[in-house]
């Protein structure tokens, strides 16, 4: 197990920490808000960012952010309160993924890291690449410190919070912006494709097994870490990539949660 | 003293079409008003109003002397329809406790004053015994119970209840009807009730709020329900018959009443 004195295996367990930390706490939202097309649709539109930013001059994170964050701010506009924001959302997906095929076209040298972008490429993030997800995951995490209570409200009871006062649409723009800075960190892992490994599976079985929100919260965050690190590891034991040792793990652990609550919540109590 | 609501010349468009047309009402502290109509007369849209989130077209509404804005806080409220957990765990418990100071910036966290409060809430409502298990597998009549637990968070002057009893049987509407009745007589909070049917309410409100046509009439039951007087509500022939204590509101077509209830829908703006 001498892996770890291997400095790209070090920098891919902190970026595989900061991606599934963060991925694991707005994720939680995002369930709880039935936002997961926003979710996988914001990481696809990213793709197109990253592609556009190979030609102008931008890191590939860097065009990847600016798109996820605009187009979530965007999406959050347009679909406030009840869930009516699928077309919209949809629009927006179909629009960049569009611009990302031309983005391919124009530039040729493009197709290997497209891959690289698509299927995550864990152990190339290099130590600039480590300070840039440190200062996002803390900005994220401080903003969602600052409004989550709002957030969590909002996101159960929209009825109620709007005549408590509070802004669904602001909310809803905030809450969108964090999550493009979610996927866009997850995706540098993972990989556009497989974001929802990060963002979905921890927070989905964590709040089919939590009744409140922290023991939730709490659950959700060591899956995520938990399964990028055996993932990362299992990676450097046997040359599957580690992507895939993730995603299995969370169907597995899916499969026997599914269960669980099938035989034991649903008939008892 | 400031009555609890006072309505005067009401009207509220939405995208074109007058749904309320100059209404005046005053409601006293304290009294149990029931709220009635046909679907699309108004009642959601004359609820959201009090509340607070849909602003009057012209004329004003006071309550307790303030605006809608103002008295958010002393206004304990109970949106139509719920739900969308099913795919989580959330407790009842944990819906309420994201409500207590919901509106609150900084992170969700239970203070032991509101655990306290969130407790005194679901003891009122009886909610105290179920209120640990999983929202999405309790039952319509406790679901409601649930909800309004959450709207007395606060301890609030004046209760907008929007049709409770949607998809109740009679047996969990006179429960929760009774479960209204004590709140009312131990906070002696002035209670607006939506309802389609008026027959489960007529031992407890005081007075009748009837809404048709874009006009609305208040007063007691034996002057409002009455046939010329909804005949020049509704603006045709209805007829007001009453069999052994219950009262039946006829339009030449049908029952009115009855034909709400059979295809109920939540959607009124």
């Amino acid at each position: 197990m001498n892996y770890l004195s291997y400095e790209f295996v070090q920098n891919a367990l902190i970026a595989g920490t900061l991606a599934a930390i963060l991925g694991a706490i707005v994720g939680y939202f995002v369930i709880i808000r039935n936002a997961g097309f926003a979710a996988h649709a914001l990481a696809h539109i990213g793709f197109a960012g990253a592609a556009g930013a190979t030609i102008l001059g931008l890191s590939s994170l860097e065009g990847m952010l600016l798109l996820t964050v605009g187009s979530g701010l965007f999406m959050g506009a347009a679909g406030d309160k009840v869930h009516r924001n699928d077309l919209a959302i949809g629009m927006v997906l179909s629009m960049s993924l569009g611009l990302g095929v031309l983005f391919l076209s124009l530039y040729s040298g493009f197709a290997g890291q497209a891959k690289a972008i698509l299927f995550g490429n864990i152990f190339g993030v290099s130590h600039g690449q480590i300070v840039e997800m440190v200062l996002l995951s803390t900005l994220s995490l401080a903003a969602l410190a600052i409004f989550s209570r709002r957030l969590l409200f909002a996101s159960t009871q929209p009825r109620l919070a709007e005549a408590r006062g509070l802004s669904l649409t602001g909310l809803s723009m905030t809450f969108m912006a964090v999550l493009g800075v979610s996927v866009t960190l997850a995706s540098q892992i993972v990989g556009v494709l497989l974001v929802f490994t990060l963002v979905i599976a921890p927070p989905g079985i964590a709040l089919r097994l939590c009744r409140s929100f922290w023991p939730g919260i709490f659950l959700s965050v060591a899956l995520g870490v938990a399964a990028v690190w055996i993932g990362i590891l299992l990676d450097c034991a046997s040359g599957f990539p580690a992507t895939f040792w993730i995603t299995t793990l969370f169907f597995i652990l899916y499969l026997l949660v599914e269960a669980y609550c099938r035989f034991f919540v649903k008939s008892g109590h | 003293m400031t009555p609890a609501l006072h309505i005067s010349d009401l009207t509220i468009s939405l995208g074109g079409n007058e749904i309320l047309s100059g209404i005046n009402a005053t409601i006293e502290a304290g009294e149990f008003i029931g709220i009635f109509g046909p679907n699309g007369a108004g009642k959601t849209t004359l609820v959201r109003a009090i509340v607070g989130t849909l602003a009057p077209t012209r004329g004003s509404i006071r309550v307790m002397g303030m605006s809608p804005g103002q008295a958010a806080r002393q206004v304990g409220y109970m949106p139509q329809g719920h739900g969308g957990f099913d795919s989580t765990a959330l407790s009842a418990r944990a819906l309420v406790e994201a409500a207590c100071h919901g509106d609150r910036w900084g992170i969700p966290w239970t203070s032991k004053e509101s655990r306290k409060e969130v407790d005194r809430v679901l003891e009122v409502t009886e909610a105290d015994h179920f209120s640990r298990r999983p929202f999405s597998v309790l039952s319509g009549g406790e679901r409601q119970r649930v909800m309004l637990a959450q709207a007395l968070l606060g301890n609030p002057r004046l209760l907008v209840l929007d049709e409770p009893l949607a998809s109740l049987d009679p047996k969990n509407q006179a429960l929760l009807i009774e479960c209204v009745a004590r709140v009312k007589q131990l906070t002696q909070a002035t209670i607006l009730f939506v309802a389609h049917d008026m027959n489960p309410l007529l031992r407890v409100m005081d007075r009748v709020l009837y809404l048709a046509g874009g006009g609305a009439a208040l007063g007691k039951l034996d002057d409002v329900v009455t046939s010329p007087s909804l005949s020049k509500l509704y603006g045709f022939e209805i007829e007001v018959v009453r069999v052994e204590n219950r009262v039946f509101v006829i339009s030449a077509e049908g029952n009115v009443a009855e034909s709400e209830c059979a295809h109920h829908d939540h959607d009124h703006d």
